[in-house]
């Protein structure tokens, strides 16, 4: 026997599983992850769903439309406001409702400071993942200023239910413009902040950059929607592609990157939140006056059919598919969340790296677990 | 393209097709199960089509028969199909999957076995996702009964 078999037959490796999560800080909520490890390099991944899941489907069968929007605030937390705004677009486009232009600029200018805050998040969380806790306190600083302007006008700081089929639930209060605009000011000299604590350092592009690298056809293929496909280049905004609300009226760019590292997932999220301060700072002037309702029956019931709407939340595409059968309760109600198809690359861009690996690149896929679950 | 177009050209493909774009807004063709597997191939295959993106499938139970709901698109033209197919097997369903066609169908066939019971043929790694092993029944299916854990109203 040569000396290298020697080595190799002493020294031999063995393929053995453990379990990352569901009580684990870098899994983001309760999901766990099976690994098939050989020493630290990872052979497959196989997540383990459900253990936050509540038929979300099933209890939409037996809730009224008006019933429905607060359930979805429990889906993606951190874009809860999108959410809402899916469903009642939905009801709205059953019952050929157009809702006023007021409303529609509203629904914009807060589902854009929603991602704002979202991506603030992600930001802070994605710097403690690899290591710097720094991160955290400089995000949560910026976003608690935009959960204290929903507070003040929605009445919550997270699971909003502002939006009602229809319109808004009521009017944006009288401190809110102001309130926005001196964040916008404020903001604008922090994110140049966040590229000096974070993006330039050393430490973090090497753990992101060129590792967990996505293709664009395989993007496509495992359906991955938001800034996950915009890293490798798939042009995939809902805002663009199929325009709601107000956002044909306003002017921004797609953000696109065709390396699919996590490094380039991370910037199109940092240059995602240059286009939403964009987009607030285009509309917070042009607040149209007028009705921030349609009237609609106490109880909505949706002509016989199926609807579908197609909104951009923080994290990608959602979808809401309602089959209607005429009656008050939809027939089937089908949310396509975003986390869910995201989540699906992991084994394949995740496998040959290392368990530290694994950690950086879910932070750039950017899991809220309840979205995944439903 | 539109829709009269796309139906041009998958209206040659098999006979046994329905389009129907009544109270929806995208083309709804109903397949029958045996075609589905070469149907799909060929929407994402065709280079006028170039179905590439599935973003939505979602399990059903129209009570006399369960089936699934499969919305495309076209990254490239940005056009819209929606295939239906049905069985009729409530005890033993069973359709082939479009999992090496569309990857993404792989996890959401899982939650539709999971949920409904449909089983798919050829289908790499086909278990409950969500529920436990030892689950009963398919809970999203119209029929099924929990009376301990779910409030009827």
């Amino acid at each position: 026997m040569s000396k290298d078999q020697l080595i190799k037959s002493n020294f031999k490796t063995e393929e053995y599983f453990i379990n990352m999560g569901p009580q684990h800080p870098a899994t983001h909520g309760v999901l766990r992850l099976i690994l098939t490890i050989d020493g630290e390099i990872i052979r497959n991944i196989e997540p383990d769903l459900g253990y936050i899941h509540r038929s979300i489907e099933k209890m939409c069968e037996r809730d009224s439309y008006q019933q429905i929007v607060h359930l979805t605030d429990r889906m993606d937390y951190l874009s809860s406001h999108i959410n809402n705004e899916a469903v009642c677009l939905v009801v709205e486009k059953g019952l050929e409702i157009e809702v006023p232009e007021r409303v529609k600029v509203i629904r914009t200018i807060i589902a854009e400071l929603t991602r704002i805050a979202s991506h603030c998040l992600w930001w802070g969380v994605m710097g403690m993942d690899v290591g710097a806790l720094t991160t955290y306190f400089y995000a949560f600083r910026d976003r608690e200023m935009i959960n204290d302007i929903f507070e003040e006008t929605c009445g919550a700081r997270l699971t909003m239910n502002y939006n009602i089929p229809g319109g808004l639930m009521f009017d944006i209060h009288p401190n809110f413009v102001k309130r926005v605009k001196d964040f916008i000011t404020h903001f604008k000299t922090k994110i140049p902040e966040y590229d000096l604590l974070l993006t330039g350092n050393v430490i973090f592009q090497k753990r992101t950059k060129g590792i967990g690298v996505l293709t664009k056809e395989d993007a496509i293929s495992f359906g991955a929607s938001g800034p996950v496909a915009r890293g490798s280049g798939v042009s995939c905004d809902i805002r663009k592609i199929h325009s709601y609300s107000a956002y044909d009226k306003v002017n921004f760019n797609e953000v696109l990157f065709t390396e699919g590292d996590s490094l380039s997932r991370y910037k199109v999220r940092i240059q995602e939140l240059w286009e939403s301060v964009s987009i607030v700072e285009q509309l917070i002037d042009n607040i149209p006056e007028g009705d921030i309702k349609v009237p609609t029956k106490a109880v909505i019931k949706l002509p016989k059919g199926e609807f579908y709407q197609r909104v951009e939340t923080a994290r990608g595409e959602l979808g809401v598919y309602v089959n209607s059968t005429g009656t008050k309760n939809p027939y089937r109600v089908k949310f396509r969340s975003p986390g869910f198809s995201n989540l699906s690359v992991l084994n394949k861009i995740a496998k040959g790296y290392k368990i530290g690996d694994l950690v950086a690149i879910m932070s750039t896929i950017d899991i809220v677990v309840p979205d995944i679950d439903r | 393209m539109t829709n009269a177009e796309i139906q041009h050209i998958v209206t040659n493909w098999s006979d046994k097709l329905e389009f129907t774009e009544e109270a929806s807004e995208f083309l709804n063709v109903i397949v029958p199960k045996e075609e589905l597997y070469s149907i799909c191939e060929q929407l994402k295959a065709n280079a006028d089509l170039k179905f590439d993106y599935l973003f939505c499938l979602t399990g059903m139970d129209w009570g006399s028969a369960l089936g699934v709901i499969y919305h495309l698109e076209s990254t490239t033209f940005r056009h819209n199909i929606v295939v239906k197919v049905k069985t009729e097997d409530r005890e033993n369903p069973t359709l082939d999957t479009v999992s090496d066609i569309w990857y993404t169908a792989e996890f959401h066939e899982m939650e539709v076995f999971d949920f409904f019971g449909i089983k798919f043929n050829n289908h790499p790694n086909l278990k409950r996702l969500f529920l436990p092993e030892d689950w009963e029944g398919y809970p999203l299916r119209k029929d099924y009964v929990d009376e301990v854990n779910m409030v009827i109203k």
